[in-house]
């Protein structure tokens, strides 16, 4: 057993310690927001923020997470109280198949507790890991441009630097 | 427990989790469906002709819900939020009273594929058409109830009111089955759309929110009760077959429920998916293949392509004005190349399988649920009545990518493993190198420019594989060509004209006196192609446009100002133009090193128009080009969603940026080598434009043209052009990669 | 420890110094010129000269990034401390444009600019010296030839009082052997023009040729395995570990492409070697190849693996993190080099190279430059980093353990910066 603190909550999870995170999340924890789209660490679909960090959770196992906090897109916020980066995305409309998004509203998400009003090029180099094959580039900078100044407005933080979940 | 957690009655219940919209929002055929087409009366869409229920399309129950059923599927075009808002339109309710439902062989009307851009001029004209039918019999309904004159009643919030207040529900009005059986006719009167009030409005995606906050929106968030996780262990190249197994290896291993082998085909399923992938790994180690060096020479590919056997069609022979040709002045000829490119889902192909009481049920991303339940039937020898296919989104697809193939693995393998849902996720490699790709080819253009710096006389050649290999039969299942009895693929056969495959956009939209064009089609590639987003097109307007930039510059001519003199239809030059005034193309004042370029291309000759201008950025020191910002103009008939037509139009932007510049399948004789993305790099984060802006024009009244694979073509020429301009060589082979831009530009 | 013997470094020159100061110290300035036209060169010799600006891949260390090629800015971290890379865009007043060849020649044959300052040798002049006449007049019309940038280099960040650059002189009596490279003739023309290449223009032994303290090289230990900017240079010559042996075809393979299947892909400082390279004729290369294998000496047989103690939790960390492309059977079985136990990398005797992989990633080495393998800085810890890289020593490699791992991983955390956001939280680890 080892245990996972996945946005606040602990969870017990009883799986080989060597499974990636990735796989942990979607199918024991039955979570969606994380993606398969490599399994080698190339294309960021899978990306989740442990410690505050974007990392490839593909790529990690879980025997390294023992006591550290991971968040995923679910703890950002919920179709009805979306946080910042999900609402921009929304209002942005910065998908198309959308399968990439997740993983680049973690790295957005890691980018704007680190630097609160990035410059564009912090914003592309922040976004360099992950890959989105519609073409929908564009609108991704335009959400995070947008995210950056919700999280400035005092109501909009979903989640506090520390990592800690707001609900 | 965190998340929501998808059970298979959700699914089946079709609706919520089935989002969509069309990956390539296709033709909606506004108010003039094309007449006699096929047989299909005038006044009437063929779809609905085909199946002319109108309960075949919509159902409205008697607690007022309503359903609208499509036989297209979402693949992250926004297709779903498009045909509500045609359906909201003239039933008059809000969009998101309505559940849609999606391809689904079990329960909508066989539409074939979601493919061609046609999603909107097919399915979205049906229902407009079906949704008018249905709101002109609940006003005759309410009007016998409330013994009132029709037209003194109004529809709306699914009611229809009449002058004194009285009101009845659409449910209430049907509930006696008034409904059942009824057809849909032809003439239907449809909706001014001056009177628009859902039509043309940027409504948001109804998908986005579930995609964005980690609701299930896929095929891969499926889990049903009781399912297992299932791996390929694919041969390591075309042809590849086993000499020897040893899959005891991996029964062993933990969470293995077993091992399918069927000839050359072998998997592993297991109870967990991280178990699957190691026995997978194992499993990949325990078998011995013998291959075969069935590839060609890729330093040779362009040259050996014209040496393959190919059937010769001439697709265009015109001669307006023979004696015009001896007026050129100038005369030009060019070839241009274009390798392999991949589709690159960035979610790779994915499909659920149930085989139960004898029964197949298929959950899939796939274009056609109706013919790849042929194929799959097929390939187990079922019954179709037997099988079942349920469009469940995926990742973006662009076209014909394996999607069909994960389903027919799931098929294969649940056959396998009776009463336990099996899930297939293909791994990135089985995509990179299984996936059919979009082909190489090889064109060759010749024109001549008269001394009033009008084009005389064009001729172009192409050769290009098949662009299409769709299912139909189960020998368009890849894995079933690796089974003991194996499947073979049917002999391809060219799409032809006016669509065309390889030699889609071949023949030029410029008005010019002669031409002549010729497609060598070439039925046997050795490598696996079909239908990527855009097909023959995006090459032959790369072509067009890089020679129409060629011919300007021998006319010394502006590029704008060249394709205007050779362009008569007014809404192609209406594009033209725009684009080339947002884009301030006259005035622009680029800095040293950047270049200007354009492009233009009617998708098809009969879907959308679209524009672009580009500048471009060269370092000479190392070619190094990057777009660093597009403005494009688009028309795409009746605009039902615009934002819907930005958001693709830009994404095809990108994505063919990605493409011109940088994208190309690596091989050696016997194997595929570009087998992940560090192999197969494709546009990132650091390299994308400064800015993309479309313009679009919108046609109310016009019907619907496909818009979803427009910008594909004109952007390449575009980006050629522009850096033919900023460092004074021009390139004719695709990708135009730094380091052929540094060997052209020499020292 | 490193500081001090600095300072006694600095101790010894500044004594030498003195001595050579009134022999060598001044150098006269050259006169200024106008820049020359383009049409001033022949063609054939602008191409030489790019295909030499290739071999020594000029641009790496004379372009900031994100900067025009060649304008310099390039941070070089030494051990002494930063030299910035210099303009040598024929810019009149930022760059060389008033470089005369004579100046031109004798910077790369005895580093004085035209001004008569000494250079840093930072810039490899102890290498430059052997360039021939003729190939520093095609390098001059090749770099007179560029676009000209003005843009000033920052000034470079040495402590006292290594910006007195008198000082050099004394190092240049000490360590500059002056003089165009000479043919060997017992060997055959191919293996001098690989030495010609790789002892002069390529300077190889820049950074496979172990220091001093005066950051010399220590010539008698030529290619003995060196260092650059945080990574080992492996050694070129029979102190190799390589598992496998080193051997022409491989170091070939190597240069070529980045990439030998059985050895090790080109990474960190080598990476923009080989995509300088690939402009590069193959016969070049080949030649090359072929002067480096001659000294890398007998095959010797790589000691076996040691066994790995059961329970080991970096093998857990392995098999979730490493396994999928290193373990055969994976996607990137066909491509290299994943198989670990023919890694130089992990034969070799510092950790560096390994956690440096591990903790930034690898790109491709080739033009496009793609991320192969993703960096685990924010994954793992400074504890999990040392066990697994010592996991990967013994697993994989004869060679007696590595020492200092903890030190290793924590001092390139900081020199790269590598920890992101949480940087605290990771870099202390449990
Ligand atoms: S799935 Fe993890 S990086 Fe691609
Ligand atoms: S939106 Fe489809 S991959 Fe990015």
């Amino acid at each position: 057993m080892i245990t996972l603190s996945v946005n606040g909550r602990d969870h017990q999870v009883d799986a080989d310690p060597a499974t990636p995170l990735l796989y942990v999340l979607r199918d024991d924890l039955e979570m969606n927001a994380a993606k398969f789209g490599c399994g080698l660490g190339q294309c960021g679909s899978c990306m989740v923020l442990v410690d505050g960090a974007p990392v490839v959770s593909c790529v990690t196992p879980i025997v390294v997470l023992e006591g550290r906090a991971i968040r995923t897109v679910e703890g950002l916020g919920t179709v009805d109280d979306p946080g910042p980066v999900q609402r921009a995305f929304m209002e942005e409309q910065a998908a198309q198949c959308g399968y990439c998004i997740p993983g680049f509203m973690i790295s957005a998400q890691a980018l704007l507790e680190r630097t609160p009003s990035p410059s564009d090029a912090e914003i592309r180099d922040a976004l360099k890991p992950n890959l989105c094959r519609c073409g929908t580039h564009m609108r991704i900078m335009k959400a995070v441009r947008r995210a950056a100044g919700f999280m400035q407005t005092a109501d909009a933080g979903a989640t506090t630097s520390n990592g800690e979940d707001r609900r | 427990m965190n998340g929501p957690v998808l059970s298979r009655r959700g699914f089946l219940g079709g609706g919520a989790l089935v989002v969509g919209f069309t990956l390539f929002p296709g033709r909606l055929l506004a108010q003039a469906p094309q007449e006699g087409d096929g047989g299909t009366p005038p006044g009437m869409p063929k779809a609905l002709n085909s199946n002319p229920l109108l309960e075949s399309w919509i159902r409205i129950d008697a607690d007022g819900g309503i359903t609208v059923f499509t036989g297209k599927a979402e693949l992250g075009q926004g297709i779903r939020t498009a045909l509500l808002q045609v359906a909201a339109e003239e039933l008059a309710v809000d969009p998101m009273a309505i559940t849609l439902v999606t391809a689904d062989t079990g329960r909508t009307p066989n539409e074939s594929y979601t493919a061609g851009s046609q999603s909107m001029q097919e399915s979205g004209t049906a229902i407009l058409h079906a949704s008018a039918r249905v709101a002109a019999i609940l006003r005759d309904l309410a009007a016998k109830s409330f013994g009132v004159p029709a037209d003194n009643l109004k529809l709306a919030q699914g009611a229809v009111a009449a002058p004194d207040g009285r009101s009845l529900g659409y449910g209430e009005l049907v509930a006696g089955g008034e409904l059942e059986g009824v057809r849909a006719q032809a003439g239907t009167v449809l909706k001014d759309p001056a009177s628009y009030s859902v039509i043309g409005r940027d409504l948001p995606r109804v998908d986005i929110p579930a995609k964005v906050t980690g609701g299930a929106a896929y095929v891969q968030d499926m889990r049903l009760s009781n399912m297992v996780h299932a791996r390929v262990v694919r041969p390591p190249s075309y042809g590849a077959g086993i000499r020897e197994v040893d899959t005891a290896v991996a029964e062993r291993m933990p969470g293995v429920v077993g091992t399918f082998r069927d000839g050359n085909y072998l998997a592993v399923v297991a109870e967990r998916e991280w178990q699957a992938i190691n026995a997978m790994r194992v499993l990949a180690q325990a078998v011995k293949w013998d291959e075969h060096e069935t590839l060609p020479d890729q330093g040779t590919l362009f040259r050996d392509i014209q040496t393959l056997q190919s059937d010769e069609r001439v697709i265009q022979d015109r001669r307006d004005d023979p004696a015009a040709v001896g007026g050129a002045v100038h005369r030009l000829d060019a070839e241009f190349h274009r390798g392999f490119q991949i589709h690159g889902s960035i979610g790779p192909s994915c499909a659920i399988g149930l085989f139960r009481d004898g029964a197949m049920t298929v959950w899939s991303h796939g274009q056609g649920m109706f013919p790849l339940r042929s194929a799959i039937a097929e390939m187990l020898r079922m019954d179709e009545a037997q099988v079942h296919c349920i469009h469940t989104e995926g990742s973006g697809c662009y076209g014909h990518n394996g999607a069909d193939d994960a389903g027919a693995d799931a098929a294969l393998i649940a056959r396998a493993f009776p009463g336990r849902p099996v899930r297939v996720q293909w791994m990135r490699e089985d995509e990179h190198c299984w996936e059919p790709f979009g082909s190489a080819m090889v064109s060759k253009a010749r024109g001549g420019v008269d001394a009033q710096g009008r084009i005389v006389d064009y001729q172009y050649e192409v050769w290009s594989a098949p662009h299409s290999t769709r299912p139909g039969g189960a020998g368009a299942l890849m894995p079933a060509w690796h089974l003991a009895e194996p499947f073979k693929p049917d002999p391809p056969k060219p799409i032809p004209q006016p669509a065309g495959g390889g030699d889609r956009n071949a023949i030029p939209l410029y008005a010019i006196p002669n031409v002549r064009i010729v497609h060598r089609y070439i039925p046997d590639m050795p490598v696996r192609t079909s239908a990527l987003r855009g097909l023959g097109a995006f090459m032959n307007v790369f072509a067009l446009e890089s020679f129409m930039d060629e011919m300007a510059a021998a006319a010394d001519t502006d590029p704008v100002d060249f394709r205007l003199r050779h362009l008569e239809d007014p809404r192609a030059r209406d594009v033209v133009t725009m684009a080339a005034e947002k884009f301030g193309w006259s005035s622009a004042r680029l800095p040293a090193g950047h270049g200007k370029g354009f492009g233009f291309g009617r998708y098809k000759n009969y879907a959308a128009y679209c524009a672009v201008a580009v500048e471009v950025a060269v370092e000479r020191e190392t070619g190094a080009a990057r777009l660093v910002r597009a403005v494009a103009a688009i028309d795409s008939g009746q605009a039902v969603n615009p934002d819907g037509i930005r958001n693709q139009t830009e994404g095809g932007i990108v994505q063919s940026s990605s493409w011109t510049l940088m994208e190309q399948v690596t091989f050696d004789r016997t194997r595929i080598t570009s087998r992940d993305w560090s192999a197969y790099p494709i546009l990132r984060f650091d390299h994308i434009p400064d800015s993309v802006e479309v313009h679009v024009i919108d046609r109310p009244g016009k019907p619907y043209l496909g818009t979803g694979e427009a910008a594909q073509g004109p952007t390449a020429g575009a980006i050629a052009n522009a850096i033919a301009d900023a460092a004074g060589v021009r390139l004719h082979e695709l990708p135009l990669t730094r380091r052929r831009i540094k060997a052209a530009v020499g020292v | 420890m490193r500081t001090t013997r600095i300072l006694g470094g600095l101790l010894l020159l500044a004594v030498v110094g003195a001595g050579g100061f009134a022999a060598l110290a001044w150098r006269s300035e050259l006169d200024p010129i106008k820049p020359p036209e383009r049409s001033a060169f022949p063609p054939e010799r602008i191409a030489q000269g790019a295909k030499l600006a290739s071999l020594g891949y000029c641009a790496q260390c004379h372009t900031a990034a994100g900067g025009k090629p060649f304008a310099g800015g390039y941070p070089l971290k030494t051990p002494f401390g930063t030299i910035y890379g210099t303009n040598i865009t024929p810019d009149p007043e930022t760059g060389i444009g008033t470089w005369s060849e004579e100046a031109f020649a004798r910077s790369m044959g005895e580093g004085v600019d035209r001004e008569g300052h000494h250079l840093y040798p930072g810039f490899p002049y102890d290498h430059f010296t052997r360039i021939s006449a003729d190939d520093n007049r095609a390098l001059y019309a090749y770099l007179m030839t560029r676009e000209p940038v003005r843009a000033e280099a920052p000034a470079n960040e040495l402590p006292w009082p290594l910006q007195f650059r008198p000082l050099l002189a004394g190092w240049k009596l000490l360590f500059l052997d002056q003089g165009a490279f000479k043919d060997d003739p017992a060997r055959s023309a191919e293996w001098n023009r690989g030495a010609y290449l790789a002892e002069g223009v390529a300077h190889c032994g820049a950074c496979h040729t172990p220091r001093n303290l005066l950051g010399a090289r220590e010539t008698d230990r030529k290619f003995a395995g060196g260092e650059s900017e945080g990574w080992h240079a492996p050694a070129l010559n029979e102190a190799s570990t390589a598992p496998v042996p080193w051997d022409q075809d491989s170091l070939y393979a190597y240069l070529r492409k980045g990439v030998s299947e059985d050895h090790a892909l080109a990474a960190g400082p080598m990476a923009p070697v080989i995509r300088n390279l690939s402009s590069v004729p193959d016969e070049d290369i080949r030649a090359m190849a072929t002067y480096i294998a001659d000294g890398m000496g007998e095959r010797r047989p790589a000691p076996p693996a040691g066994a790995v103690p059961a329970g080991n939790g970096a093998a857990t960390v392995y098999a979730g993190a490493c396994a999928t492309c290193h373990e055969p059977g994976g996607p990137l079985q066909f491509a290299a080099p994943v198989d670990l136990a023919k890694a130089t990398s992990i034969a070799q005797p510092d950790p560096r190279n390994v956690i440096q992989a591990i903790m930034g990633g690898v790109m491709t080495p080739d033009a496009a430059a793609a991320p192969l393998m993703p960096g685990f800085a924010h994954i793992l810890t400074d504890k999990q980093f040392a066990e697994l890289t010592a996991y990967l020593r013994t697993r994989f490699s004869g060679q007696p353990a590595w020492t200092d791992i903890e030190g290793h991983v924590a001092r390139i955390r900081s020199e790269t910066g590598s920890a992101g956001g949480s940087s605290t939280r990771i870099a202390k680890g449990e």
